[in-house]
């Protein structure tokens, strides 16, 4: 007989329909037998999906839920329990399918990033606008970016002016500003202005699609609580049916045994932590939080000890010259002069804050380019510039140099590292010419972040940097924290790690992923802070903050606790279930029908609870969430609301 | 080898696991088979030569899991 196709929902109502009908029946006529019919009727629509799962996987001698459940119902008929069975079957279909569009719902949050790739490009070719499938475009094609459209590239605006929004990468709910020269990546809405972009990199090549694949990839990296919880099922279920059978032996009690097949399956403690850890980690992906998998969530809720790095994470990382200090007979511009041809090649941070001063503040341009120069790692540079030989770096440069620092030289020096400024001595082999003291300020927030991990019971708090020890405490000055370890070269970084972990437990580094890599890899958990658009920082870190707001630090820190609890109550709660179940049928409390309710509500309590993960946001966050800003964003497409930021 | 990663319609129990890697353990030319629950896809490692991709579709699908897309 070919039964014809019906959809689950269809299939679900029929069967309810068919038991009321049997049960008025019954109730009404006293027609028992049409009752007995009516619910083997209901029974078999609502289980014929069920029977054929069972059987197709018995055909590969699997015995699974499906077989289970259809071995007790099939019990249920012979011993004349036709209620019970079509109850049964009933509840199970009901229940797999709420859990299944409910799991569907905890998996949307990671597909709902999907949707915000880039679909079309607008690209301009030959001086014409052609709209083209995103991934039609090419390396080096300009892209026209119009307000309400959303850049398809990683690349470079080469005109134009407009506000962007970097929502949908970094989690930031504000539009920042792009002009000429400002890198923009892939997935961003341009909320008003006008752009016209050089495509860098493309397709699967761009930040957005990388982002996708990470959160894609890391759904699917368990935890270890999840791993310990199947293999525990993987003993669970066969010893549920040992003592089904056992029971009967001894009991003769087929109603019994049946009632300990249908709760033989764990399902609420199978599902318990991956339902939470896949609704944490898309929480945090629309949050611009990228965590690498289950086990890293585990791991960053039970952090103790964290270690920032200074220069770019504590800081702007956009270091500045804040003074410059000529000593003896010599004057400002001819110490500018010097210090800037000498860090005409560098592409260290300070070197490049050099150099832009001396154009833009003493409009020095034209330089002569040192005829040979010599980089001496942590230390600075050793240059020949019109026949004299000259250095540029930090104290230990002079005195390995042997360059006697006079007093005032010393006393300028200190001054200014008092402040929590580096000090660039600049000299030759007789001596010191100048100063050029460079400043990069604290992020904002970064005074309440302590606070904040504070709160969230990291015990020790430690700074990390390159910098000399006056200007690293001066900068830690009144932040509170509890340790600053100053001089330190990338592999002192990693030394400095390993103490932190053995005084203090599970460590994370947080840098800004440049020049921390080994630290990052060495921790217990690498964070990456700003990562969009930085590879080695996407790839080695284990959790990427892709905006450069510190805050989402502790946001991430508290997303994680969250999903930890929240996995842990889901745990507790599946136990306790099974137990109390497991007891239930074995003093005969519980029998075949209201085990099955009874384990299908578990198993969706757990998953309604991992749901409320997906709305977490952290303490003080207020940003909005991004279904809403979306939404938002296309109502003003549409020219029905005003754009809040106005460029001019 | 070729690997393919399916994605399935919703795997909501853990016993669909156990079913679909089963299954194709049993599968002649089939190396590796892992079920990735969190984001219901299954992951097949197999050997083109003995079997194809269609072939592994198309058991997966009569095992009651409809393969909706695949990489």
């Amino acid at each position: 007989m070919r039964i014809p196709h019906m959809s689950k929902v269809q299939r679900l109502v029929l069967s309810a329909v068919l038991i009321i009908l049997g049960f008025a029946g019954r109730e009404l006529w006293q027609l028992q037998l049409v009752f007995s019919w009516l619910m083997v009727a209901a029974g078999l629509l609502a289980g014929y999906p069920i029977f054929k799962k069972a059987f197709s996987a018995l055909r590969y001698k699997i015995l699974g839920i499906d077989a289970l459940v259809t071995i007790a119902v099939i019990g249920a008929v012979i011993i004349g329990e036709y209620w019970e069975a079509a109850a049964v079957t009933f509840l199970f279909s009901l229940g797999d399918y709420l859990e299944s569009r409910s799991i569907e719902k905890t998996r949307s949050s990671i597909r709902a990033l999907l949707d915000l790739a880039p679909v079309t490009a607008r690209v301009l070719r030959d001086g014409r606008e052609e709209v083209i499938p995103a991934e039609g475009v090419v390396q080096d094609d300009l892209i026209v970016v119009k307000p309400g459209e959303k850049v398809s590239v990683d690349g470079v605006v080469t005109q134009g002016y407009g506000a962007l929004n970097q929502a949908a990468i970094t989690g930031e709910p504000l539009p920042v500003e792009a002009l000429s020269g400002s890198e923009v990546f892939s997935g961003s809405i341009l909320e008003s202005g006008y752009l016209i972009i050089k495509a860098r990199r493309v397709g699967e090549e761009t930040t957005f699609a990388r982002i996708l694949h990470m959160v894609e990839d890391a759904q699917d990296k368990k935890a270890r609580t999840q791993k310990f919880l199947e293999k525990f099922s993987r003993y669970y279920t066969p010893g549920i049916i040992i003592l089904a059978v056992i029971l009967f032996v001894l009991t003769r009690d087929v109603t019994l045994s049946l009632t300990l097949l249908v709760i033989a399956c764990p399902g609420a403690l199978v599902i318990s932590t991956p339902v939470s850890i896949v609704a944490g980690i898309g929480a945090g992906a629309r949050q611009g939080i990228l965590i690498k998998g289950g086990d890293i969530m585990e791991r960053l809720g039970t952090v103790t000890a964290v270690a920032l790095d200074k220069t770019g994470t504590l800081t702007e990382g956009r270091p500045r010259v804040s003074e410059v200090i000529p000593l003896g007979s010599h004057c400002s511009d001819e110490l500018m002069r010097i210090a800037a041809s000498g860090e005409a090649y560098s592409e260290h941070p300070l070197g490049t804050a050099v150099v832009s001063h001396a154009e833009t503040q003493f409009g020095i341009t034209g330089l002569n380019k040192p005829d040979d120069s010599r980089i001496i790692p942590g230390q600075g540079i050793e240059f020949s510039l019109e026949g004299n030989r000259y250095f540029i770096g930090n104290r230990r440069l002079f005195t390995d140099m042997e360059i006697t620092l006079e007093e005032e030289t010393e006393a300028r020096l200190t001054a200014q590292e008092e402040l929590g400024r580096t000090g660039v001595l600049v000299g030759t082999p007789q001596g010191v010419l100048g100063i050029i003291a460079i400043e990069d300020s604290l992020r904002p927030g970064v005074q309440e972040l302590v606070q904040e991990l504070r709160d969230q019971g990291v015990r020790h708090i430690a700074m990390l940097t390159g910098d000399g020890r006056r200007t690293a405490q001066a900068v830690a000055g009144n932040l509170g924290l509890d340790s600053v370890h100053s001089g330190l070269l990338p592999e002192d970084k990693v030394r400095v790690l390993a103490e932190l972990q053995v005084g203090y437990g599970q460590t994370a580094m947080v840098g800004d992923g440049v020049n921390d890599a080994p630290a990052l890899a060495a921790a217990d958990l690498g964070i990456a802070l700003g990562g969009a658009g930085k590879d080695i920082a996407m790839e080695t870190a284990d959790v990427v903050l892709l905006s450069s707001r510190i805050q989402k630090l502790s946001a991430a820190l508290s997303l994680s606790r969250a999903t930890v609890r929240n996995m842990k109550q889901n745990i507790v709660f599946a136990l306790g279930v099974a137990g109390l179940l497991l007891a239930g049928v074995l003093v005969k409390t519980v029998n075949l029908s209201f085990g099955m309710l009874v384990h299908e509500l578990s198993v969706l309590l757990v998953i309604l609870n991992a749901l409320r993960l997906m709305y977490f946001r952290a303490p003080g966050d207020t940003g909005r969430s991004l279904p809403r800003r979306l939404s938002k964003l296309h109502g003003r497409k549409r020219g029905r609301k005003k754009s809040r930021m106005e460029v001019v | 080898m070729t690997v393919k990663t399916y994605q399935l319609e919703t795997v909501s129990c853990p016993s669909c696991i156990a079913k679909i890697e089963g299954m194709l353990k049993k599968t002649g030319g089939v190396t590796e088979a892992e079920v990735l629950f969190n984001s219901s896809r299954v992951r097949v490692q197999f050997d083109e030569t003995e079997v194809d991709s269609q072939t592994l579709k198309s058991r997966i699908t009569a095992l009651g899991y409809p393969v909706k897309g695949e990489r």
